[in-house]
């Protein structure tokens, strides 16, 4: 539901969302050191494999987008690793159109970046389990919810008639965005507790 | 376990084809097509789309299944624009009217969309993951960005390996998901030990790559040769979108008779 096909989106929304998608792109990669590329691989990759798990919620089933999280590990680095996901999902599973790339990049970053700027000082001082649990959570929910909006946004812009498509797209996002936030902060409490040096790591990237 | 990003399909008509031509055909296709405007020759697209695909040795049932599975949000629009589309009414459904524009507008949407996919399985479903990383940094993509995609795709399969590993442990141990908070946390523990197993992992990759004198630069293999058989083939594929367009610009005998568009 995260990633919107072709043909969808009207010419404006395409253009301004991959003018976005570029300028966060290039700063990101700007940032991301030669040296740190494996690093950053292995961890998208993790990312990816962790999204393809299936989560029964109520009478059906979702998959996590990750995104929250992923600011919330990765930083700035998660733009290049959300575009590396969405590029392989769009050319092997044909989840995502090909002209829609930047909005959909756009739709997964920001939320990601968001995640980054608000939630991380909480991971920095001192953390508890609880702590981490509800940081976790709320990187989780806050990301669903962003990219839902975006996307319901972007839909809507393509004029009155999108409207009450996109207000249901809204709606499915809401389960969505209650069963990440409950499991993000599962995980973060668990890195917390395991490996709390993945809580710290963009600091060494970033900044 | 096999790759998990291995589409599956034969090497076709397309596995003879440059790599670089086969993503740029896809990416100038999906641009084309999202262009169009009339329905009948947005219809032509699609067929050309079936037609790259069966080509390339996908069958009729397995091409469903994808455009299934791809395009839950595309339901969403073919069920809503009919009805919140003004123009002449087609149909009512209680107290719902369906226009014949909305009905239109979903079709085109749903035709785009289809298009694109089948083109896009049928000239990508049969090339290796590596090979695309390499025909992308062919066609201009920077190359941090393709070093990150290709040690993504080497790492989605041996993380994927991980990931069955801990599933099975997890199975061993009779777990069933529901929906319930106890298959909330195992996920959420189940994702935590991915990462940190990833962690460590990526420490021994750095280690055994800094061993090796990584210092933050790769090469890109050049795997694939311009023969004259793509020559040919842009060509072909450079008419055929060139019609495409112009098909739809000038005001040609639609397929639809009888319908003003």
């Amino acid at each position: 539901m995260a990633h919107i096909p072709d043909g969808v989106l009207s010419m404006p929304v395409l253009v301004a969302g991959s003018a976005v998608s570029l300028g966060l792109l290039a700063v990101s990669l700007r940032r991301l050191d030669d040296a740190r590329i494996p690093q950053a691989a292995v961890l998208s990759a993790a990312f990816f494999v962790s999204s393809l798990i299936t989560v029964p919620v109520g009478p059906s089933s979702v998959h996590l987008l990750l995104n929250g999280l992923m600011g919330l590990l990765l930083g700035w680095l998660a733009v290049p690793a959300l575009l590396v996901a969405l590029i392989l999902q769009a050319a092997f599973f044909g989840y995502g159109g090909i002209t829609a790339l930047g909005v959909n990049l756009m739709n997964m970053a920001l939320p990601a970046l968001l995640c980054a700027a608000l939630l991380r000082p909480l991971l920095m001082k001192d953390l508890s389990a609880r702590r981490a649990w509800w940081t976790g959570a709320a990187a989780g929910g806050l990301g669903v919810a962003a990219t839902g909006a975006l996307v319901a946004g972007a839909l809507a812009l393509g004029g009155e008639a999108f409207r009450p498509a996109a207000n249901i797209i809204a709606l499915t996002f809401a389960p969505l965005a209650v069963a990440e936030a409950l499991i993000t902060g599962v995980v973060v409490a668990f890195l917390f507790r395991v490996e709390p040096e993945l809580l710290v790591l963009a600091e060494s990237v970033d900044d | 376990m096999a790759s998990l990003l291995q589409g599956g399909a034969q090497d076709g008509w397309a596995g003879a084809l440059d790599a670089r031509l086969r993503v740029g055909a896809v990416i100038l296709f999906a641009v084309v097509v999202v262009s169009l405007q009339r329905p009948a020759v947005l219809t032509l697209a699609l067929a050309l789309g079936a037609v790259s695909a069966l080509g390339s040795g996908w069958d009729a049932a397995r091409i469903l299944r994808r455009l299934l599975a791809a395009e839950l949000l595309l339901l969403v629009l073919l069920l809503t624009l009919p009805f919140s589309t003004p123009g002449e009414p087609l149909f009512h459904v209680g107290p719902l009217v369906a226009s014949d524009a909305g009905l239109l507008l979903a079709l085109a949407i749903a035709l785009k969309a289809s298009a694109v996919l089948l083109a896009l399985l049928g000239l990508l479903g049969s090339l290796e993951p590596a090979r695309f990383g390499h025909a992308l940094a062919g066609l201009g993509v920077p190359e941090r960005l393709v070093h990150l995609l290709l040690l993504t795709v080497r790492q989605i399969d041996l993380i994927g390996d991980e990931y069955g590993r801990l599933r099975q442990a997890m199975r061993a141990r009779a777990f069933v998901p529901r929906s319930n908070r106890h298959t909330w946390n195992s996920v959420g523990w189940l994702t935590g030990m991915l990462l940190v197993r990833s962690l460590r992992r990526s420490r021994r990759l750095l280690e055994a790559m800094r061993c090796r004198g990584f210092t933050g630069r790769l090469h890109l293999l050049q795997t694939s040769g311009w023969r004259r058989v793509d020559t040919v083939a842009a060509a072909v594929l450079g008419l055929v979108l060139g019609a495409l367009l112009m098909l739809d610009r000038t005001g040609a005998p639609g397929l639809f008779p009888g319908v003003a568009f």
